[in-house]
């Protein structure tokens, strides 16, 4: 039995300047008296097919979870949502918190037996942000301020400027645009994990196959079949190989929510993909119980008003429009996994922060209809004037059950005439980044555990920010949190910008819902559902 | 026969042009773009990348681009599945389709011709009644109904078969989805192949045969099957193209890595080569098999000649 728990030592909660480091896991945890099966391979089910498996070309869940497996960055998540080192054993940053130092583990290895050094870093940051391999994730490098990261992408500066540098083989340095408090969490995502620059030179494109991958995390490719199955094996170079129990790990890239439970109820899949059909949910968390995962997750769901059309410019019309939603109903009765009816637009499971109470949640739903209907009527609308829009969402069984209850109480409530648009995701995609709407479904995974990984979709510059919503205090304040010490003073007053401005609607956060055989051990969701397989045990069954 | 054979082919290219141009067009025209998503790209970004696939470059120059690739035999770039190109793409998906389609077009022709002969040599038995409503459910139900009670039966209440995957085409992984994808195929040619079957055991060339005393046996083989089969064989011609370029339900329900699965989302995903790509393969097999068909039908039946 492979057990261990990895103390590291930490030297500082705070991002004072000096070394970082979190105590946490980093490898599979058996509990005592656990017998584990003999056979430990696992077949999860991965939602559809990667996009890649390259790490700087990366998009979408799916791919993210299968390259977890093959690769790892400076750091990773824990099992239970922190931060914990991955090839970087420590770090630290400097007084001005700009220069972040990382301390490359010396006994770190490629899948092929060689060294993994911070000239590897080198590469990969620069590679992420060159206009020429045109990564689709190349402002998540902006985003975290790496320093020339923005000119590069914008083909000002070369990809050799990104201020990011090899101290020596084992260190390695970032030079950021301004101290931003996250900014080590950051470095758990993808983008930023190192990729074998012999290899991508000599096979181009064709690097991420199982004949030619070469990678740095606990497993290595074995075999890719597309949209058939993607198997992974023990990579046993990497450097916490020996706390690693899993042998052997398939994932299959089934896209229908009705087909991965027939392949569950068969057997021939041992844990399923972030989501439960909601037909089926309820009887399966009455049959079997303890094979139905619910994790909270930093996710909203939400409806965007165009606050740059008629009437919606009116923030009493959206007041309205949002007191009226009954978010119990949408939560417990429609969906009914443990989705938590909310009307802030920051989920209450991010590090750092908890969001303040907000003003409407405290009233009851009968005192939120009568502010909706008075609000409406200084207005001029009413049940002899109705109100007349459209609500527009993409396709997909339970956007429309939402948007059918919802409107149903607009007009029953408001006297609202809705006309429900349902088109396909990529003509909805193009309609509401162009503004063709009125009011639009939206929803947000985080893809950092930070607070500001949701409150920066409504400043004015975000791409995210299709509710054409923009305030300048709002801006100042999510600029000043990027560097405050303590970003919660900041992240609240926002909270209470959006209450006041109600520029979208918040209606639930949303939870991950997973079917887990019960003798696979070690699962424990985070926030982000940032999992990893290595994390992972099967028990004797 | 020849000039046939030449003429049939000859309009081939053009025929294909035609369908690569409308559907170069038809995807570009279409709302959304390969690389939309949630998350709008910024600008700087989206431009590297449209740059990377020749976007930004006027729609002509990127249809004659597309063209000068083809002619070399390049179907292009994925733009959604980024490590591979869509010939790549397609040597890893047509197999599976096109031997998932073989196995159900040869159960579906055996057991439809079988079903079919059976029931017209019986007419009006329980026999033919039997199979023929029998026949009737297998064409109106539909595949996504009949696969998850298959798996359902097969594979969750008995275990006795695997409920999907491809596992290289091993016999115990063909035989639901074999069964799935030819139920309906095998009933419609049941269907067809009574119906010929009946129309031509009442013909005056049989009735003479039936006075010279022939054997029942030589007069179903030798005599009435051939001409019988003219109704099925016209059928066959689409009907194969279509088995073969792979079922989008068949190899969803059982994840089956096929070019059905590529095509859907290619469409959805705005994977403008990949939907090209797949159209010209499809174009192509359908010229194909109309022409073989068509040919077929001049052999079958020496009456039929083109020329």
């Amino acid at each position: 039995m492979k057990t261990k728990r990895l103390a590291l030592s930490a030297i500082s909660a705070s991002f004072l300047a000096g070394v970082l480091s979190v105590s946490s896991v980093q490898s599979a945890e058996v509990p005592a008296g656990v017998k584990l099966a003999k056979k430990q391979e696992i077949v999860r089910v991965n939602g559809s097919e990667p996009s890649s498996l390259d790490p700087q070309k990366i998009e979408g869940v799916p791919g993210a979870y299968v390259t977890r497996d093959l690769f790892e960055g400076l750091v990773s998540d824990s099992p239970g949502g922190g931060t914990v080192p991955g090839i970087a054993e420590s770090w630290s940053a400097d007084k001005t918190k700009t220069i972040y130092t990382f301390k490359i583990r010396k006994n770190a290895k490629w899948s092929n037996g060689d060294p993994i050094t911070a000239h590897d870093f080198v590469y990969s940051f620069q590679r992420a942000v060159d206009p020429k391999l045109a990564s689709n994730y190349s402002w998540y490098m902006e985003l975290a301020e790496i320093k020339n990261a923005s000119a590069i992408i914008k083909g000002k500066k070369k990809p050799s400027e990104l201020a990011v540098r090899a101290v020596d083989d084992y260190t390695f340095e970032v030079t950021l645009n301004k101290a931003i408090p996250y900014f080590v969490r950051m470095m758990a995502h993808y983008t930023t994990f190192p990729v074998h620059k012999a290899t991508i030179e000599k096979y181009g494109n064709k690097w991420t196959l199982p004949s030619n991958i070469v990678s740095s995390g606990a497993y290595k490719l074995k075999d890719w079949a597309v949209n058939e199955r993607i198997v992974l094996e023990r990579n046993s170079h990497y450097w916490n190989d020996k706390e690693t129990v899993i042998n052997k790990v398939t994932y299959l890239p089934i896209v229908d929510r009705n087909t991965e439970l027939n392949r569950y109820r068969a057997g021939d899949v041992d844990m399923g993909y972030e989501r439960i059909a909601l037909e089926h949910f309820r009887r399966l968390k009455k049959e079997i119980p303890n094979e139905v995962k619910v994790t909270g997750r930093a996710s909203i769901y939400y409806y965007a008003f165009n606050n740059k059309r008629k009437p919606f410019n009116d923030v009493r019309v959206r007041k309205a429009l949002s007191l009226a939603i009954d978010r119990d109903v949408v939560a417990s009765k429609i969906l009914g996994q443990g989705q938590i009816p909310t009307f802030n637009f920051t989920p209450n499971n991010l590090d750092g922060f908890v969001p303040p109470a907000n003003p409407y949640a405290k009233m009851t739903q009968q005192q939120r209809d009568a502010e909706a209907i008075k609000l409406l009527k200084e207005v001029g609308f009413g049940k002899d004037k109705p109100l007349s829009f459209t609500l527009l969402y993409n396709t997909d069984d339970n956007h429309k059950k939402i948007a059918i209850a919802i409107s149903s109480m607009w007009k029953k409530k408001l006297g609202a005439k809705v006309n429900l648009e349902n088109q396909e995701w990529k003509t909805y995609l193009d309609n509401k980044r162009l503004g063709n709407y009125d009011v639009a479904r939206a929803g947000w995974n985080g893809d950092y555990n930070e607070a500001s990984t949701m409150l920066d979709l409504l400043t004015s510059n975000n791409s995210l920010n299709g509710s054409q919503y923009r305030n300048k205090e709002y801006d100042a304040l999510l600029a000043k949190a990027k560097t405050a010490e303590n970003p919660s003073e900041y992240y609240t007053k926002a909270e209470a910008i959006i209450a006041r401005d109600m520029p979208v609607a918040p209606i639930y956060q949303d939870v991950t819902t997973r079917l887990i055989k019960p003798y696979v051990g070690g699962y424990k969701g985070n926030p982000l559902d940032n999992t990893y397989t290595k994390n992972y045990y099967i028990i004797a069954h | 026969m020849l000039k046939l054979i030449v003429r049939r082919f000859g309009v081939a290219i053009p025929t294909l042009l035609v369908l690569i141009t409308v559907s170069f067009i038809l995807m570009h025209a279409a709302p959304g773009s390969p690389f939309s998503s949630e998350r709008t790209l910024p600008a700087e970004v989206l431009a590297n990348i449209e740059a990377k696939y020749h976007l930004n470059e006027p729609l002509w120059k990127q249809y004659f681009i597309y063209l000068g690739n083809l002619i070399q035999g390049d179907l292009g770039p994925s733009f959604k599945y980024k490590d591979f190109t869509v010939n790549e793409l397609l040597a890893q998906g047509f197999p599976v389709s096109a031997k998932l389609g073989l196995v159900s077009f040869i159960v579906a022709v055996v057991f439809g011709v079988a079903f079919g002969v059976v029931a017209a040599l019986r007419q009006n038995t329980w026999i033919d009644y039997t199979s023929m409503t029998i026949a009737m459910t297998g064409v109106v139900i539909p595949s996504f109904v009949l696969a998850p009670l298959l798996i359902l039966i097969f594979a969750i209440f008995y275990k006795v078969l695997p409920a999907g995957g491809w596992n290289d085409g091993s016999f115990k992984y063909l035989i639901l989805p074999v069964i799935a994808m030819s139920t309906h195929y095998i009933s419609a040619i049941a269907r067809i192949m009574r119906g010929s079957m009946i129309e031509v055991l009442h013909s005056n060339f049989i009735r003479t045969a039936k006075a010279k005393g022939l054997p029942a046996r030589q007069i179903i083989f030798k005599h009435a099957l051939r001409p019988a089969l003219l109704p099925v064989v016209s059928y066959l011609g689409p009907a194969f193209v279509g088995i073969i370029t792979g079922s989008v339900v068949i190899e969803t329900i059982f994840g089956l890595g096929g070019i059905g699965q590529l095509f859907v989302n290619g469409a959805l995903n705005r994977d403008y080569s990949m939907v090209m790509g797949l159209t010209i393969v499809v174009g192509v097999l359908t010229i194909m098999f109309n022409a073989i068909v068509d040919i077929l039908y001049a052999v079958i039946d020496p009456k039929i000649r083109y020329s």
